[in-house]
């Protein structure tokens, strides 16, 4: 029998750190790759709303010029924002949801036992989900391009910061939400009651002085969206400008989400102590 | 400091004393560790050491505890009472520490079914800090010794599932751990499979010097040399060499001094497979 000495080492190199988190992007991408189908309906959803619903809506909704637009713009120049973040609340929650499915499966064990601290892996997971949401919205933003959606040259790259941070959040809030979930069937239910209120109520499809016009009260309720926020983030980026008020909400609801989200992934206090029989962690 | 404190601290000391040689220290050292789901306990005082280059059986009955003794050890649970340590490491404390000397084979599967057997090895090497190449290489060694080097290429949902829990074992030895633990490793597989399986840990166990923690129903797994703890109900009732336990059961063999423990029956090997 050979005796091999015992290793005793405390603390993680940057390079460990690094690894472990390119590992997970890497997985992360693969297994998008190999589900096709998830791609093709990420890219056909907002396409439906940019080639059906906006040419529908074109000459029904008539817009003043507003920040960040200089001129008089398409209703499909409008939503494009909107529709760019709602590719990433949708991936967001999808992220979360093979979560619950990896959790089911078991899968997820092999993600909490590693040695690196718990809310890294997790903190790895979002920005795998991040990554994932980004090629979506590039896709997206290259054929909606042969539509007539040109932002600025620059605006590809200063949106990028905007996306990297919208995608974070809403990952944050689809893992906070998963952590409350037991079981896969009762995903689809939770979907209905936050991606779609959240969508309709901000500013993706419509402007909010629209909406005061109509109810003051559906007014502040797209305010204090994050969703909002995270849309009006990424259409004044991606004119190369800053909104700092929703720069402010997103990064706050990101970090909100964020803590939330790991102590709720916590072993001693999250979705675990709910599990009979040492089932699912 | 509690009953279960005493014993882990004269156990298991820091790895981190002067003077002290962490290849004396218990590869698992369990003390005093109950378990509790709302009303339901799972685990009651349970106490046990897993001594490194040893092979212990953890036997008992589905729902024995087995399955949330392996949560608590890995850490997948948090400790409601007691500790458990590894080769000194308090998972609680030292999570970090502990983990990384341990490999894990859990009882449902856990292998990622779209990717290849080599992804899957790279995935579980970058969750523990192992950079491209290196993992690469020991994933060409784990795999050449469970023979599988030939399916390197190949997806995991085309393996059989003796293959996938070969694959799953050679995943948990890629980090080069001192402590495996496996939760019934070999359900659902034939005769050959549960052999072959079986055969490799204890070759790892008397080649490498690695500590086994088996978890079990099936008594045919156990060998004489083992040391073995039943649970039964959530408690240890046994706890030692395989032949002392037979003999303090006044027993013949490990399947009637089981019964004479728990008054409960048992599968056979066969039976199950």
């Amino acid at each position: 029998m050979s005796t091999t000495a015992i290793p005793h080492r405390s603390g993680f190199s940057l390079a460990e750190y690094v690894t472990c988190l390119t590992g997970i992007v890497w997985r992360e991408g693969l297994r998008f790759l190999h589900q096709r189908a998830r791609f093709v309906s990420a890219l056909v959803r907002p396409l439906v709303w940019l080639f059906i619903f906006a040419a529908g809506f074109r000459q029904v909704l008539g817009f003043s010029i507003i920040p960040p637009y200089e001129t008089y713009i398409l209703y499909e120049v409008y939503i494009a924002p909107g529709l760019m973040a709602m590719i990433q609340l949708f991936n967001g929650m999808q992220s979360s949801l093979s979560m619950v499915y990896d959790r089911e499966m078991g899968n997820m064990r092999t993600l909490l036992v590693s040695p690196l601290p718990r809310w890294y892996l997790l903190f790895c997971k979002l920005v795998a989900g991040t990554a994932v949401s980004l090629l979506q919205v590039y896709a997206f933003l290259l054929i909606a391009w042969f539509w007539d959606i040109t932002p600025p040259p620059i605006g590809y790259l200063t949106v990028l910061p905007a996306l990297v941070l919208a995608g974070l959040m809403m990952g944050a809030l689809g893992m906070l939400i998963s952590s409350g979930i037991k079981q896969l069937e009762n995903f689809a239910g939770v979907m209905n009651f936050v991606i779609f209120p959240m969508f309709f109520a901000s500013s993706a499809l419509y402007p909010l002085w629209r909406v005061r016009e109509g109810s003051v009260m559906l007014y502040y309720v797209c305010q204090f969206n994050p969703f909002t926020h995270a849309v009006e983030l990424i259409r004044f980026a991606l004119y190369g400008q800053v909104n700092w008020i929703s720069l402010a909400v997103v990064a706050g609801c990101t970090a909100v989400f964020m803590i939330g989200a790991i102590i709720a992934y916590d072993p001693s206090r999250g979705l675990v102590r709910r599990a009979p029989g040492g089932g699912e962690a | 400091m509690t009953a279960a404190d005493t014993h882990i601290a004269a156990a298991t000391p820091s790895p981190a004393d002067p003077g002290h040689d962490p290849a004396t220290l218990p590869a698992l050292a369990i003390a005093g560790v109950s378990h509790s789901y709302g009303t339901r306990r799972a685990l009651i005082d349970v106490s046990f050491d897993v001594q490194p280059a040893s092979f212990t059986a953890l036997l008992g009955l589905n729902g024995a505890g087995k399955s949330t003794l392996f949560s608590l050890i890995t850490r997948l649970f948090g400790i409601q009472a007691g500790r458990i340590g590894i080769f000194g490491h308090d998972i609680s404390h030292a999570p970090s520490e502990a983990l990384r000397l341990m490999g894990v084979v859990f009882q449902p599967r856990t292998l990622d079914l779209d990717l290849s057997v080599m992804q899957n090895l790279l995935y579980h090497a970058a969750l523990h800090g192992i950079g491209r190449r290196e993992a690469r290489s020991r994933g060409g060694e784990v795999l050449t010794r469970i023979g599988l080097t030939d399916r390197m290429g190949s997806k995991v949902r085309d393996l059989s599932g003796g293959q996938m829990r070969r694959l799953e074992i050679a995943r948990a030895l890629l980090h080069r751990p001192r402590l495996l633990l496996l939760d019934e490793a070999t359900v659902g597989l034939d005769v050959k499979a549960r052999a072959d399986i079986l055969g490799h840990v204890r070759q790892l166990v008397t080649e490498q010097g690695i500590g086994v923690l088996w978890a079990t129903h099936l008594f045919d797994e156990i060998a004489a040399s083992d040391a073995l703890v039943v649970l039964h109900q959530g408690r240890v009732l046994a706890n030692g060499a395989v032949a002392r336990v037979i003999a303090d059961a006044g027993a013949a063999d490990i399947n009637s001094a089981f019964m004479r423990l728990t008054g409960a029956t048992i599968q056979t090997g066969d039976a199950a497979s």
